[in-house]
């Protein structure tokens, strides 16, 4: 016997104010079989549908264990293609764990394993046969903590392009890297000094453009601004708007004004009484942050909890 | 003091001084602070005296007889016997360690840290790799015996009953390869995971990011670990007296050097052993003057150790 909670929507739609949906725990026995959530008085559904070909991952009813333990549950949504998808919600929900689902870093976990599915271009990505290292190499990844290897910047940006074996004309790459980045102009006369001596915030496009290099489809970035001041958060957002013309990205923030500064599609998770993280719902960031469907959404991003 | 003491004025400088100034007596501090102190002294005495006692006994031998005692071949006559092929052995004992339990221990230390999967099966390894370091050398000299000189004589010393510098080699190895899989683990580990998830994240495979990343930036804390490990094998005499280490004397034949590997040795400390269970009067100032090799050559060891160390130290 096991706790779950349903949200119930408000039935009446016409009246303002708006009624907020009401939730409610029952007891139920069985819950491997994801019910679909009620809809919402003002949009029909939890996610999102895009365009067929505008949808590079798929999850579908996707759930992350650490051994007993899950993490996720169920998560169904859809990440478009070329825009910025924000995941937020608060602390402990399984953002960064759904994150690190995408490009198979929780491999890397001995105990993690998923249930589910997640569709890359069609693709199951956990499918017999799919090369992890192969998996990376298109779904690049950007760290909570700057990473950058204890090596000189020019060696931090050429290792990806040189374990894929790029046989091209690496000084041009690695310029257009860190210039994408927008850490060329600070670093172009110092190639040969340790990443690790930049400040965070360069660090971190530092990062970026190692991430870049080698030319990924997508960009996962897990709270990639935490450890940063404000003024280079702002840089990054900025990078991260520019990026998008050419990288599907994908960011974890628990930082709400940075998903609605940047992002253009929201999606919110918050924490069952299991303690799994699931996807309340999943909207264009404005219609999120103006019009939440669900009454959880609409605490969370009015600070009342979280 | 209440609440209401906020609404009143600042006090006086001279009130506040009052109050935080003055000296608080705390014997049982005071007294532990002395405990603590005595055993550091307690400890360094012990150690100093050990030390004159030996420097003033053997300096004797290096006055008289300066390089001639670390070159000569051992001897019936004090006067004559030197720790020359003792040296020679000690040496070729640990050239073998570091051929053979180096590559072994660093081997294993990747393949716990960086490929085993984290079950109990794991963590049993790991902790009996613990108590492995911790089984004193003499039962490895036994296990030696056992396996290198009796069972293993054809390969390592068919003209010498298998009691050969490569069966004292392999023997020490054995000692030392806990400690060589513990520390290098340990300088493994220190790598932050955060450096690897970099490497995969930008597609690299496991061993792409080992030979890029983990291993150069663990390096400094294996190395450090390994020439530890070796300084204690150079010092080990137990495990040497097992597999026939403690020959009185050796001819200075023509062997060569491949020859020799196979033939009857002596290492520093089994030779130091020797000399002191003579009743003669003349080999106490040699016993004394050998503790003196033995020991400046680990200082040595260790000292590059610890520069090494420090040199390349890495801080996250």
């Amino acid at each position: 016997m096991t706790l779950r909670t349903d949200i119930e929507p408000a039935t009446d739609t016409d009246t303002e104010p708006r009624q907020s949906p009401t939730i409610r725990v029952m007891a139920t026995t069985q819950l491997d079989e994801a019910e679909p959530i009620a809809p919402g008085p003002q949009r029909d559904q939890v996610g999102m549908d895009f365009a067929a070909d505008q949808v590079v991952f798929e999850l579908e009813a996707l759930s992350c264990y650490y051994g007993s333990f899950r993490a996720v549950r169920d998560i169904s949504l859809q990440i478009p293609r070329n825009q910025i998808s924000a995941i937020i919600g608060p602390s402990g929900c399984g953002k960064s764990t759904l994150l690190r689902s995408f490009n198979r870093m929780n491999d890397l976990v001995d105990s993690a394993r998923i249930e589910g599915r997640i569709l890359y271009h069609g693709v199951d990505l956990y499918a017999d046969g799919i090369d992890p290292v192969e998996v990376r190499r298109r779904i690049g990844m950007v760290f909570q903590k700057p990473n950058p290897f204890p090596k000189s910047i020019y060696d931090n940006v050429a290792f990806g392009p040189r374990v894929a074996g790029f046989k091209g004309d690496m000084d041009a790459l690695i310029e257009s890297s860190l210039r994408r980045a927008a850490l060329w102009d600070e670093v172009k006369d110092k190639l040969r000094t340790p990443g690790t001596a930049l400040s965070g915030g360069q660090q971190q496009r530092l990062c970026i453009a190692r991430a870049i290099a080698v030319e990924p489809d997508v960009i996962l970035m897990d709270e990639p601004c935490s450890a940063l001041d404000p003024i280079a958060t702002l840089k990054i957002e900025e990078l991260m708007r520019e990026l998008k013309e050419n990288y599907t990205i994908v960011i974890v923030t628990h930082n709400m004004q940075q998903a609605a500064r940047v992002s253009d599609v929201t999606a919110f998770l918050t924490m069952g009484d299991d303690r799994a993280g699931y996807l309340v719902e999943m909207a264009p960031t404005d219609t999120i942050f103006t019009r939440p469907a669900n009454k959880l959404t609409e605490d969370y991003i009015t600070g009342r909890f979280g | 003091m209440t609440s209401t003491t906020r609404q009143q004025a600042a006090p006086s400088a001279d009130l506040v001084r009052r109050a935080i100034s003055g000296k608080r007596v705390d014997i049982g501090a005071r007294a532990f602070e002395g405990v603590l102190l005595l055993s550091l002294v307690a400890a360094l005495a012990i150690l100093v005296t050990l030390m004159a006692d030996v420097i003033g006994r053997g300096w004797v031998i290096y006055a008289e007889r300066g390089v001639d005692f670390l070159v000569s071949a051992n001897s019936r006559d004090a006067a004559q016997a030197g720790v020359g092929q003792a040296l020679f052995g000690s040496l070729a004992l640990m050239a073998i360690v570091a051929l053979v339990a180096f590559p072994l221990g660093i081997g294993a230390a990747i393949y716990l840290e960086e490929y085993a999967r984290d079950t109990p099966f794991t963590r049993f390894i790991t902790v009996n790799i613990r108590n492995l370091a911790g089984v004193p050398a003499i039962v490895y000299g036994l296990l030696g015996l056992a396996v290198f000189v009796v069972a293993l004589q054809d390969l390592t010393g068919p003209n010498s009953n298998g009691r050969s510098i490569i069966s004292g080699g392999l023997t020490l190895s054995i000692v030392v390869l806990p400690i060589v899989i513990i520390t290098a683990s340990e300088a493994l580990r220190a790598v932050p995971g955060a450096i690897r998830e970099a490497a995969f994240g930008v597609g690299a495979t496991r061993w792409e990011t080992i030979r890029s990343h983990v291993l150069p930036y663990a390096a400094p804390g294996i190395l450090t670990g390994t020439i530890l490990a070796m300084a204690r094998a150079f010092g080990e005499a137990a495990p040497l007296i097992m597999v026939g280490g403690a020959a009185s004397f050796v001819a200075a034949g023509d062997a060569n050097l491949w020859e020799q590997l196979f033939g009857p040795y002596m290492a520093m400390p089994t030779l130091i052993y020797n000399w002191a269970g003579l009743p003669s009067q003349d080999f106490r100032a040699l016993t004394a003057a050998g503790i003196m090799a033995l020991l400046t050559t680990i200082l040595a060891v260790n000292a590059i150790a610890i520069i090494l160390r420090n040199r390349y130290a890495r801080r996250w």
